[in-house]
C-alpha cells in the first residue's frame, strides 16, 4: 500500500498551511461573488428594474478594491515563501543520496557502488538529494512529502527532507522526458534506523564499470528508440541484435542480413539503407558527423560482448 | 453609393462575390471572417484531438491509442490550440472585424498587410499540419520544445518549429496594424479617454505581440541552429544550457497568456452595459488595468520555473510579482459586477456567457495564485492541477470570451438572429460539461497526478473517468451551439441593426456592415458608454 497525500515530511505541514490559506480565501470570494452574480440577477433583472441607475465609477470603492487584495495577496505570497524557504536551507549533516534520472527509469547511488532502485530512508533522518540526470530533463516529485525540483543535465540541482512517517510513497517524474514518461515512477520506503541499517548492509554493491560503448549509447540519447530490454519503440530493440537475423528493406527490395559489425556500422552511417521491416524509413539520421570511429568501434564492442546477446 | 433602391442593401458580405474577392480581400471584416472560419475549423480539430486523449485516459493503461499517439496528440492538441486558434483568435476574429468600426474608422491602418498577415498565419498553420504528417511521425515533445528532449527527439520538431516562428510573425504584424490604427484613425473627437474598452483591451494586447513574439521567434531559430548545425545554444551535450531556453521560452509565453486574455476581458466589458444599459463602472480603471497587466505580464515568467533549479531569491522574487500581476484582474472583476448592478439586466445569451467567463475566471485566477506562491506550486507544478488552471483561464476565459463575442457580434456579422433557446441550451451542456471536465483535475493535481501522462495510477481512476464523462459533455455542448449558429447565418431571421440596443459606433451602423463601415466617419463627442433612452422592455 501506498500512502498518497498525507504529509509525510518535515516540509509538508509549511506547504499544507500555504495551501489552506489560498484555497479558503478563494473559497470566500468565490461564494461571494457568485452570490452577487445571483442577486444581480433577481433583482436588478429588466422584468423588475426599469430604471437602471447612471452611475459610472466610484473612486472610494475602486480605492477598497485594489488596496485589499494587494494586502491579501501579500499574504498569500508570505505563507508560500515561508512554507518554501525551509526547502533550500540544507542541514549541514544530511545524507548525501545521488538521484540519477535517465529515460525511463530512477536509480539511487548511495556512494561505494551501492545502487537502489528504490529510495529506501530512514525515518526522521535528514536526507539530500543530488539531482543527475543522464539524458534529458526530469522532474523528481514524491507527492507525500511535497518535494519537487527539476533533474536537468549540466544542472547540480538538490532537494532535501526528513521523512517523518514510515511507509512506502509514490516518485513520479514530472518533467516530459518522452515516450515512457508516465513509467518512470519509483518508490520511497521509509524505515525505521534499524531496519534501514540492516537493508542498507544487504544491499548488494554493484558492479559499477558501465561499458563504454553502453556510456556512448546513452550519452547520443539512442535509448529513445532503441530498447535494450526488447521493446519495441520507434527502431528495432538492441536487445539480442548480435548475431541475430533480420529481413530489411533495402533500395533494391527486402534482403536477409545478420546483426554483424559490418551491418552496425552502416546502421550507425547510413541507417535508411537497410530498415529492418516493419519500422519506417526517414526517422534516424546518420551519425557520421557526431559519433568518432572509435565511438563505433565501442559500440559495435559492447553488442559484441555484452548488450547485443540474446 | 447607388444601393439604397435595391431590395437587399449592399454590405461587406454581398458588394463583391466569388471566392476570389474573398481571398483578396483587403476589407478588415472580411479578413476578421477568414480568420474566424479558419481558426475554428483548427479549434475543432484540436477539440475532437482532445477529446481523443481523455477517452485513452478514461481507464489506466492503453485503451485506444499507444504512448507514442498520445504524447504525439498532446503537443498537436497544444499546437493547434495555444499558436493557432488562442494566442490569435480573438485578435485576429473580433479585433479585425470591429475594431475599425468601433474607433470610427473605415478600415485598419495598413489593409494589405493585414491580408499578407492572415496568409502567413495559414503558412504557419499549414506547417504545423505537415510537421504532423511528413517522413510518418509526428512531433512528441509537447508544445513547449524543451531541450534537451526537442535537441534530440526524433521527429519533425524542425518543421513544427518553423511553423510557431511563421505564426509568430502573423502575430506582430497584426500587433503592428493595431497600434498604429488606433493611433492615427481614431474619429474626429475620439480622445483615449473617450474609446470603447475592447480597443483599449486590443491596443494593451498589440503592445504584447509586438515586443514579446520576437524573442520566442528568435528562440525556435536558435533551436532550429542547434538541431541542424549543432551551434550549442541549450544542449548541454553541445555546451548549451537547457534552462537559458525555459527562460526565453517563458519570457514570451508568459506575456502571450496575457494576449489570449486581454482582448477577452476587452469583449466581456462591451457585454456588461449593453445588457444592464448602464454605463461601465470604473471605465478608467479597467482601462489602466489592461496596460498594467500587459507591463506587469512580462516580468513573471519565472513562475514557470519554480523547480528548474533557479537560485532562491528567483524564485521568491518571482513569485512576489506573479502575486501583483493578479491585482489588475480582480479590479477588472469587481468592475464589471458593479457595472450590472442597478442596471436592468437581461440575461441573453451574450451575457450568460459573460458571467460563466467571469464565474470560470476567478476560479482560474485564484488557482493561479496557487501556483504562483512558491510552496503550493512546488506540490502542484507540472501537474493537472497546472492543466486544470490554464483550461479555466484560456478556455473558462478567452473561449468563453469568444463565445460570448459571437453571441453578441453575430446579428451585427451577418445580420440575422440565432435562436436564443438552443443558445441557453448550448450554453448549459457546454457549461456542465467543462465544469466536470475540468475541476477534477484540480483534485488530481494536488494529490501528485503528474501531467503528460499516458498511463496513471489506479488511485486515479474516479477522477479520470469523471473528467472524460465531462468531455464528452462538454464536446456535445460545443456541437450544438455551433450548429445553431451556422443554421441560422444561413437561415435565421432578419436582425435589426440594434438588436441588443448597444451605444457604441458598430450598433449604429447596419446589419451587416457596409463595405467601408461609415458613409461619412462620425464626430464623437462623449463617452462611449451613454444610455441616453435606456431599454428596459423585453
Amino acid at each position: 500500500m501506498t500512502t498518497m497525500f498525507s504529509g509525510a515530511s518535515n516540509l509538508a505541514e509549511g506547504v499544507d498551511r500555504a495551501f489552506i490559506f489560498i484555497f479558503s480565501v478563494a473559497f470566500i470570494f468565490i461564494i461571494a461573488i457568485v452570490a452577487l452574480i445571483f442577486y444581480i440577477l433577481i433583482h436588478f433583472s429588466r422584468k423588475k428594474n426599469k430604471n437602471p441607475q447612471q452611475f459610472s465609477g466610484n473612486t472610494t470603492l475602486e480605492i477598497i478594491w485594489t488596496v485589499i487584495p494587494v494586502i491579501i495577496v501579500l499574504i498569500m505570497f508570505y505563507f508560500g515563501w515561508a512554507g518554501f524557504a525551509p526547502m533550500r536551507k540544507v542541514p549541514a549533516d544530511a545524507m548525501p543520496i545521488k538521484v540519477i534520472g535517465r529515460m525511463w527509469v530512477w536509480s539511487f547511488d548511495y556512494g561505494n557502488g551501492k545502487i537502489s532502485k528504490d529510495l529506501v530512508v530512514p525515518l526522521n533522518k535528514d536526507i539530500k538529494l543530488n539531482l543527475y540526470s543522464e539524458d534529458v530533463n526530469h522532474g523528481f516529485f514524491v507527492p507525500a512529502f511535497r518535494v519537487k525540483e527539476d533533474v536537468i543535465p549540466g544542472y547540480n540541482n538538490y532537494m532535501w527532507f526528513r521523512a517523518i512517517s514510515k511507509g512506502t510513497y509514490d516518485i513520479f517524474c514530472t518533467e516530459y522526458c518522452g515516450l515512457a514518461h508516465s513509467g518512470m515512477t519509483g518508490k520511497v520506503i521509509v524505515l525505521d534506523n534499524a531496519d534501514f541499517d540492516k537493508w542498507f548492509a544487504d544491499l548488494k554493491v554493484s558492479d559499477n564499470t558501465v561499458h563504454p560503448g553502453l556510456a556512448i549509447i546513452k550519452q547520443n540519447a539512442c535509448l529513445t528508440c532503441h530498447s535494450l530490454d526488447g521493446t519495441k519503440i520507434i527502431g528495432p530493440s538492441f536487445k539480442g541484435i548480435w548475431g541475430s537475423k533480420r529481413i530489411v528493406v533495402t533500395a533494391q527490395g527486402e534482403k536477409e542480413m545478420e546483426g554483424n559489425d559490418e551491418y552496425i556500422r552502416r546502421s550507425i552511417l547510413d541507417p535508411n539503407a537497410d530498415v529492418v521491416k516493419g519500422f519506417n524509413k526517414g526517422l534516424m539520421q546518420s551519425y557520421k558527423e557526431v559519433l568518432k570511429a572509435e565511438d563505433i568501434d565501442k559500440i559495435v564492442d559492447y553488442f559484441k560482448t555484452a548488450g547485443g546477446q540474446k | 453609393m447607388n444601393n439604397q433602391t435595391t431590395t437587399t442593401p449592399l454590405n461587406f458580405l454581398n458588394h463583391q462575390t466569388g471566392l476570389w474577392s474573398w481571398l483578396t480581400s483587403t476589407d478588415h471584416k472580411r479578413i476578421g471572417l477568414l480568420y474566424m472560419y479558419s481558426i475554428v475549423t483548427f479549434f475543432l480539430v484540436a477539440a475532437v484531438l482532445g477529446l481523443l486523449m481523455k477517452i485513452e485516459k478514461s481507464a489506466p493503461g492503453e485503451t485506444i491509442m499507444t504512448a507514442q499517439t498520445y504524447n504525439a496528440l498532446f503537443t498537436l492538441h497544444g499546437i493547434i490550440m495555444i499558436f493557432i486558434v488562442v494566442i490569435p483568435g480573438l485578435a485576429a476574429v473580433f479585433g479585425n472585424i470591429f475594431l475599425p468600426i468601433m474607433i470610427g474608422a473605415k478600415d485598419v491602418a495598413f489593409p494589405k498587410l493585414n491580408l499578407f498577415s492572415f496568409y502567413l498565419f495559414l503558412t504557419g498553420a499549414g506547417l504545423g499540419l505537415y510537421s504532423q504528417f511528413a517522413n510518418g511521425h509526428s512531433p512528441d515533445t509537447g508544445w513547449t520544445f524543451y531541450v534537451p528532449y526537442s535537441a534530440e527527439a526524433s521527429s519533425n520538431v524542425v518543421i513544427a518549429l518553423t511553423a510557431a516562428f511563421t505564426l509568430g510573425f502573423a502575430s506582430i504584424l497584426t500587433g503592428l496594424n493595431f497600434i498604429v490604427t488606433i493611433h492615427t484613425m481614431r474619429a474626429p473627437g475620439m480622445s483615449w479617454f473617450r474609446m470603447p474598452l475592447f480597443p483599449w483591451s486590443l491596443y494593451a494586447t498589440a503592445w504584447i505581440q509586438l515586443l514579446a513574439t520576437p524573442v520566442v521567434g528568435i528562440t525556435l531559430l536558435m533551436v532550429i541552429a542547434e538541431r541542424t548545425l549543432h551551434v550549442g545554444f541549450f544542449d548541454p551535450k553541445l555546451g548549451g544550457d537547457p534552462v537559458l531556453y525555459q527562460h526565453l521560452f517563458w519570457i514570451y509565453s508568459h506575456p502571450a497568456v496575457y494576449v489570449m486574455i486581454l482582448p477577452a476581458m476587452g469583449v466581456v466589458t462591451e457585454i456588461f452595459p449593453t445588457f444592464s444599459q448602464k454605463p461601465v463602472f470604473g471605465y478608467v480603471p479597467i482601462a489602466l488595468s489592461s496596460l498594467a497587466i500587459a507591463l506587469v505580464g512580462y516580468f513573471v515568467w519565472g513562475h514557470h520555473m519554480f523547480t528548474s533549479g533557479m537560485s532562491y531569491e528567483s524564485r521568491w522574487f518571482f513569485s512576489l510579482l506573479t502575486f501583483l500581476v493578479a491585482i489588475p484582474s480582480a479590479i477588472k472583476v469587481f468592475n464589471w459586477l458593479s457595472t450590472m448592478y442597478g442596471g436592468s439586466v437581461d440575461l441573453q445569451p451574450p451575457l450568460l456567457y459573460a458571467i460563466s467567463f467571469i464565474f470560470l475566471f476567478t476560479i482560474g485566477g485564484f488557482t493561479g495564485l496557487t501556483l504562483g506562491s512558491v510552496a503550493t506550486d512546488i506540490q502542484v507544478h507540472n501537474t493537472d492541477f497546472v492543466v486544470a488552471h490554464f483550461h479555466y483561464i484560456i478556455f473558462g476565459g478567452m473561449g468563453f470570451g469568444f463565445f460570448a463575442g459571437i453571441h453578441y457580434w453575430f446579428p451585427k456579422i451577418y445580420g440575422k438572429l440565432y435562436s436564443i433557446r438552443w443558445a441557453n441550451i448550448g450554453w448549459g451542456i457546454l457549461f456542465t460539461g467543462f465544469n466536470l471536465l475540468y475541476f477534477p483535475m484540480f483534485i488530481m493535481g494536488i494529490q501528485g497526478m503528474p501531467r503528460r501522462y499516458f498511463d496513471y495510477d489506479p488511485k486515479f481512476q474516479l477522477g479520470q473517468t469523471i473528467s472524460t464523462i465531462g468531455a464528452i459533455i462538454l464536446f456535445t455542448g460545443l456541437i450544438t451551439m455551433i450548429s445553431n449558429l451556422i443554421y441560422h447565418a444561413y437561415k435565421g431571421a432578419t436582425a435589426p441593426a440594434n438588436p441588443w440596443h448597444g451605444v457604441t459606433l458598430e450598433w449604429q451602423i447596419p446589419s451587416p456592415p457596409p463595405h467601408e463601415n461609415f458613409d461619412e466617419i462620425p464626430v464623437i463627442t462623449r463617452g462611449p458608454y451613454v444610455f441616453d433612452n435606456p431599454h428596459t422592455t423585453k
